[in-house]
């Protein structure tokens, strides 16, 4: 077995009992592997006794998934209400357009993949980001410019790709705390 | 000496530097090895990282415990920091980023701050500082009660779904207890996606066992042994902080087996959504809990009756919850004493977007949109004039200056044809394209919508090509004409909200600012139309 094939078995052994397991699975794969390889979905099909329609169904349908590997880092540009009051759209079209690509894209170097993203709870302090998992607010056209030319120059922080939730506590309290309140169920 | 210094932990705060600020004051004050120490010989500090205090545009806010009170500092720089200790910032030191006593800024002390009566003060994960400012005083409350009873008081406060449909969230306890099952649930609907909101977040990280707490009365109330926290995955600094104060919680025995040696388990588990918004909506979260696609439920049956995995599910949303544990501890009248109408109680309001002074404003019902927009606001961030401003979301209407004078209230903003929902405003200055704003409204529909029911699956798409239309100049009393009957079609056949409410904002676009829709008024032709 490759190393992503164990890395699936493991995140479908650590979910598999919870009730509604399909989504702390995905969860788990794509917090280890940063995406959901297209060859996870009969394995997780068969561990929870879905069908493999389902399952691509789930994974298609929330934004969150994704199906192929993204790049070094990812970018989440909040396109709200909130931030747009605050020029959001103008930072979307220079993203795009310095990087040359579209949203859900890596940048051809590899550096960098956009997504965009509805909400970051940080509407105060707009327009907002989110760089690998971590806020950032009031956003200008040089603090775009600098997130971007600092990507494009640091190497990838390991397999964590768009959270860093996987390889601490987020995964691991899941587990122990999804399976205890089964005792009393 | 130990000083405390308290530098928030907040998401929003550390999206402006908090962390690197926290860093600068630990080294700052350290043991100097590379001589970077410049905190006065002899002196310790303490850093807690707390909540928030809401005050936004002062972030990174940095509070010293002085023998006069909190003294507030901010915005403060990691480059401030050499100064501030200087200036003797430990003491209370003047500094020209001195705020006084944090407690007298006016946008704090003109607030009246019941569900947030903790955040921004105490350290969020100890229990000891939660317990010695009121924590678990409701749940202890509400141990000695009968089920029946809690659910009594609730129904007293008054407290209605603070989520956006604002159902009385005694009433939901009551059908909910009433129901027989040997499995009942609580749900705490986390999946705050509503641009302009972020109440939600700020308890979760700031006081999160006051959510813990609330969910635990209503299990207590209804008789559930299991609760989940349904939350966004845009919000992994408040996963992390409630994952911990789960597990603290868990080991006081305030979850278990035995709630507080009662004998009635109740345990909690965090669910993590995945982008979709339509999950915020009660039906679609629970298919979701369920490991499936967020599709929308039709109701009946009520999740009250048959919700999570079918079984009788008391389902409300993180403010609604954390504001259950004051209600308990001082009783229903009491909560129920602020407010006006028949919106009781107070709203955490959320100031966003082009306001200068952008924030959580906790307040009773009843202040209009002008006292918290310039009162409170301070007006644009740009220093424009604020032109519109949409208030509850996406799916709430934008409304322009002439409604500012409407009361906060459920029904009288409603009536004003407004919608307050999660509590959200977002201001927009006068550089907004309201026809922009209006297809941006049917587009966020076409990307949310789970596409079950055909009016917000399709209609959505048909809006945004209409709105195209429109501000090409193409027929526009044709054009019109038939996004009015869409915009209708989807009022009222849509299975849910989502796209039952997406003509509000459309309409109102329309209707309050018709000469960006290029439509001159008063103009026979397009009156018709319209």
């Amino acid at each position: 077995m490759d190393s992503s094939t164990t890395i699936i078995e493991a995140a479908i052994a650590a979910n598999r009992t919870l009730p509604g397991a399909l989504l702390p699975v995905l969860h788990a794969i794509q917090d280890a592997l940063g995406f959901i390889p297209p060859a996870a979905v009969p394995q997780v099909a068969r561990a929870l006794n879905l069908s493999q329609a389902e399952v691509h169904g789930v994974i298609t349908f929330y934004h969150d998934f994704r199906s192929a590997p993204p790049g070094r880092h990812v970018l989440k540009l909040c396109l709200a209400e909130a931030c747009q009051a605050m020029g959001s759209d103008a930072l979307a079209a220079r993203l795009k357009q310095r990087l040359g690509v579209d949203w859900r894209q890596t940048s051809p170097d590899g550096a960098l993949t956009i997504e965009p993203v509805y909400c970051l709870g940080n509407c105060a302090l707009s327009p907002a980001l989110m760089l690998d998992g971590k806020l950032r607010g009031r956003i200008t056209s040089d603090a775009l410019d600098g997130v971007i030319e600092a990507c494009r120059r640091e190497p990838a922080r390991g397999r964590d790709l768009g959270r860093d939730l996987g390889s601490d506590l987020g995964s691991e309290s899941s587990r122990e705390s999804g399976r205890e309140p089964e005792d009393h169920a | 000496m130990t000083v405390t210094v308290f530098v928030p932990r907040d998401s929003a705060a550390v999206s402006v530097g908090a962390d690197e600020v926290a860093d600068a004051i630990a080294r700052a004050a350290g043991p100097g090895a590379c001589g970077e120490r410049t905190a006065p010989a002899g002196a310790d500090v303490r850093i807690v990282r707390n909540g928030s205090r809401g005050m936004f545009w002062l972030e990174p806010l940095v509070e010293v415990a002085t023998g006069l009170g909190r003294i507030a500092y901010g915005p403060v720089a990691p480059s401030d920091v050499a100064g501030l200790f200087e200036a003797g910032f430990l003491e209370g030191g003047a500094h020209p980023l001195r705020l006084g006593p944090t407690e007298d800024i006016p946008y704090l002390k003109n607030q009246e701050r019941l569900t947030f009566a903790r955040v921004g003060i105490t350290d969020p994960l100890s229990l000891a500082d939660y317990e010695r400012h009121g924590g678990w005083r409701g749940l202890r409350a509400a141990v000695a009660m009968q089920g029946a009873d809690i659910v009594e008081q609730v129904v007293a406060s008054g407290l209605r779904g603070r989520g956006g449909a604002a159902f009385p969230a005694g009433i939901k306890w009551r059908t909910v207890r009433a129901t027989a099952g040997e499995q009942k649930y609580v749900v705490c609907n986390a999946d705050e996606g509503d641009s302009g909101t972020f109440s939600d977040r700020m308890i979760m990280e700031g006081d999160p066992f006051v959510l813990i707490e609330g969910m635990t009365i209503a299990a207590l109330a209804v008789g559930a042994t299991l609760g989940y926290i349904y939350l966004r995955s845009e919000y992994p600094d408040a996963e992390r902080t409630l994952y911990a104060a789960l597990a603290a919680a868990r080991e006081a025995g305030f979850l278990g087996a035995s709630v507080l040696g009662t004998g009635k388990p109740f345990d909690i588990d965090i669910r993590r959504g995945a982008g979709a918004y339509i999950c915020g909506e009660e039906t679609a979260m629970l298919d979701s809990l369920e490991g499936k696609r967020g599709m929308v439920r039709p109701k009946p049956p009520l999740p009250a009756i048959a919700g999570l995995f079918g079984k009788p599910t008391v389902i409300n949303n993180v403010i609604t919850l954390a504001s259950v544990p004051i209600i308990l501890d001082k009783g229903g009248k009491f909560y129920a004493d602020y407010g006006m109408g028949r919106s009781r109680g107070t709203l955490p309001f959320q100031l966003a977007g082009n306001v200068l002074h952008g924030g959580l404003v906790e307040k009773a019902f009843g202040l209009t949109l002008r006292e918290l927009l310039y009162d409170f606001g301070g007006g644009s961030a740009t220093g424009r004039p604020i032109r519109a401003v949409q208030v509850g979301g996406p799916l709430g209407q934008y409304l322009p200056v002439a409604k500012f004078d409407t009361p906060l209230d459920y029904e009288a903003f409603a009536a004003a044809g407004g919608m307050v929902g999660h509590g959200g405003v977002v201001a927009f200055d006068d550089t907004v394209d309201m026809a922009i704003m209006a297809r941006y409204a049917m587009e966020f529909c076409a990307i949310e919508s789970c596409g079950k029911c055909t009016p917000c699956r399709i209609g959505s798409v048909r809006g945004v090509e209409v709105i195209d239309k429109l501000r090409a100049g193409k027929r526009r009393p044709q054009n019109l004409a038939l996004l009015r009957d869409l915009c209708d079609t989807m009022a009222n056949a849509s299975l849910c909200a989502m796209g039952g409410l997406t003509p509000g904002p459309v309409l109102s676009a329309i209707e309050h600012f018709p000469e960006d829709f290029g439509i001159a008024l008063p103009d026979n032709s397009t009156a018709k139309a319209l």
